[in-house]
């Protein structure tokens, strides 16, 4: 394991990289997430945040660089084998299996998850957590037919269902009203108490200050700014990447 | 148990009995005739099995059955049926296996393409063997097999076909699948090998249309690569399961043997305008069955429960 004394990171991630054609999407990347933290990563739109969650879950390769997790390599492994080392992942744009039901949704999760419960052992976890992201009346409807945030409730159970130690959120907040947004924070912290660490990919400001206890900062691929919420969002830097220069009139 | 538990079983054990039986009141041309159904039934659901599930259209059967045809025009005079059903079954397996590995990355209608040209491929690569190597283009059969006996063969494989279809879609194996048809890139990352879960299916859905092959081949006079590896039994099979309709085992069934039957009347009816009124009684299908028999049935039972619902006939 690691030679240096502090406790090792649950995610270490170093010279990450990747191409698409001539654009660099990540360039050079390196930082590390501690066990039981939760991660704000942000950036403007296309600084390569998503692009990062795919490299970490197995869905495409970097060309240079590498993910550890508890210092085990993940480059090179199938989606489905980084799913069973326990990390696990919702996507930026809703994506549940529309066809099945909510319940069959998370039952798959729980079946082909790190735990790989088999299928009539998995039915108690399952209403479990269907009960926890609050979805328990709306069970045994299709999961395309429930609204935007039941499916995104959906998404949730599903990667929980997984068993991560490592949970990525890509923007799982936004598009919520404000009522939403308190119940679905509320939610993300609970699922921290239950001891599941968390990258979350987010724009709603004032989520990342009251959730994240760290903040990674993207621009154009490169790593801008790290540190805790209120000082990285201060930093003149970041506001620039956001907002643009005073005199770029673009906005 | 329940009287509605007990309602399928029931049903299933009727349905058999009589199948069983059959023969030995039946005219033989009926018994000729059931040989066609079942071996559609078998190769609708087989199809099913791994298409309807996982939305990969193929259009590959013909491979495999052309597979099993030769395999009992090989060994038809050595081996007894059922080692040869299993001999085909195997070689399909293999061959879906093999095929699978290399093109299940294909997704959506280059699947469907790559398949098709599989089965020409075989075809040809079969005719070359059989004139450059063999110099047999025609094999005859000289085996003498009673169409009772490959009535039975088939009947047997018709159950193993529904037992194994029964045993995957109440298995992990199946939740697999249908997370595979609904979004694979998430199924994939929600734990799913998928690549294993496509490839084995797809080879088990392989080996019962192979061994449908071999076990109807005894009923032919002769083989030769053009009649085993014939597109149409491709389309055929696609069109039966389409028209029975997806999500449920005994789907493809339903519009298999309506299917099987309709051919048998349009081919003694209408011998020379065959190809314009099938063409036609697609169309009309197509346009009233949008959702298969399976669909249309269900929507009819929606209908009858709210028109019930709503007060019934006052």
């Amino acid at each position: 394991m690691s030679e240096h004394g502090g406790r090792e990171p649950l995610l270490a991630i170093s010279g990450l990289h990747k191409a698409f054609g001539g654009l660099v999407a990540v360039n050079e990347l390196t930082f590390a997430v501690d066990e039981g933290e939760i991660l704000g990563l942000i950036g403007p739109n296309g600084s390569g945040k998503t692009t990062v969650l795919n490299l970490i879950t197995g869905d495409i390769r970097p060309d240079n660089g590498r993910v550890r997790l508890s210092g085990r390599n993940l480059v090179g492994l199938a989606p489905h084998r980084i799913c069973r080392r326990r990390v696990s992942r919702t996507f930026q744009l809703v994506r549940v299996f529309p066809g099945m039901t909510a319940r069959e949704n998370v039952l798959v999760g729980s079946a082909f998850g790190s735990k790989r419960t088999a299928l009539r052992a998995s039915a108690g976890r399952v209403d479990e957590l269907l009960d926890y992201v609050g979805l328990a009346d709306q069970a045994a409807r299709p999961a395309g037919k429930l609204t935007y945030v039941d499916q995104k409730r959906v998404e949730l159970a599903r990667a929980l269902a997984t068993d991560p130690a490592l949970l990525l959120l890509d923007e799982w907040l936004a598009g919520l009203n404000q009522t939403e947004l308190q119940e679905g924070i509320e939610l993300v912290r609970r699922i921290r108490d239950r001891g599941v660490t968390m990258i979350v990919v987010e724009h709603v400001m004032d989520a990342i200050r009251t959730l994240c206890d760290r903040v990674v900062v993207m621009n154009a691929g490169r790593l801008l700014a790290e540190g805790l919420p209120a000082d990285v969002l201060a930093n003149p830097d970041v506001v620039t990447a956001y907002l643009g220069e005073d005199d770029d009139d673009d906005a | 148990m329940t009287p509605q538990r007990l309602a399928w079983p029931l049903a299933i054990a009727a349905l058999l009995a009589v199948l069983a039986v059959l023969p030995s009141f039946a005219a033989p041309y009926t018994v000729s005739l059931m040989l066609s159904v079942l071996a559609y039934v078998i190769m609708a659901t087989a199809w099913s099995i791994f298409s309807g599930s996982t939305r990969y259209v193929s259009l590959a059967s013909a491979a495999f059955f052309g597979i099993g045809a030769y395999a009992f025009a090989y060994y038809g005079e050595d081996l007894s049926l059922p080692i040869i059903a299993l001999i085909g079954a195997a070689a399909g397996f293999v061959v879906a296996v093999v095929v699978g590995l290399a093109t299940l990355r294909l997704s959506g209608i280059y699947f469907v393409v790559f398949t098709f040209g599989l089965s020409e491929l075989i075809r040809q690569l079969m005719i070359w063997y059989e004139i450059n190597q063999t110099r047999t283009m025609v094999r005859h059969i000289y085996v003498d097999v009673w169409a009772e006996d490959l009535y039975y063969h088939l009947l047997v494989l018709v159950v193993v076909t529904f037992g194994i279809g029964y045993l995957i879609q109440r298995s992990k194996l199946g939740l697999a699948l249908r997370a595979i048809g609904e979004d694979e890139a998430v199924a994939n990352h929600t734990g799913v090998n998928t690549t294993f879960t496509k490839v084995l299916v797809f080879g088990v859905s392989a080996a019962l249309i192979s061994a449908t092959g071999a076990l109807l081949t005894p009923r032919w006079t002769y083989v030769d690569p053009n009649i085993a590896f014939n597109p149409l039994l491709s389309f055929l099979v696609l069109i039966m399961a389409l028209l029975g309709g997806g999500g449920r085992l005994y789907g493809p069934a339903l519009g298999a043997v309506p299917m099987v039957l309709l051919f048998e009347v349009l081919s003694a009816t209408f011998p020379h305008q065959f190809n314009i009124v099938l063409g036609a009684c697609f169309v009309i299908i197509v346009f009233f069955l949008p959702a298969g028999v399976v669909g249309g049935i269900e929507s009819l039972v929606a209908r009858l429960r709210a028109w019930r619902a709503a007060g019934g006939p006052s």
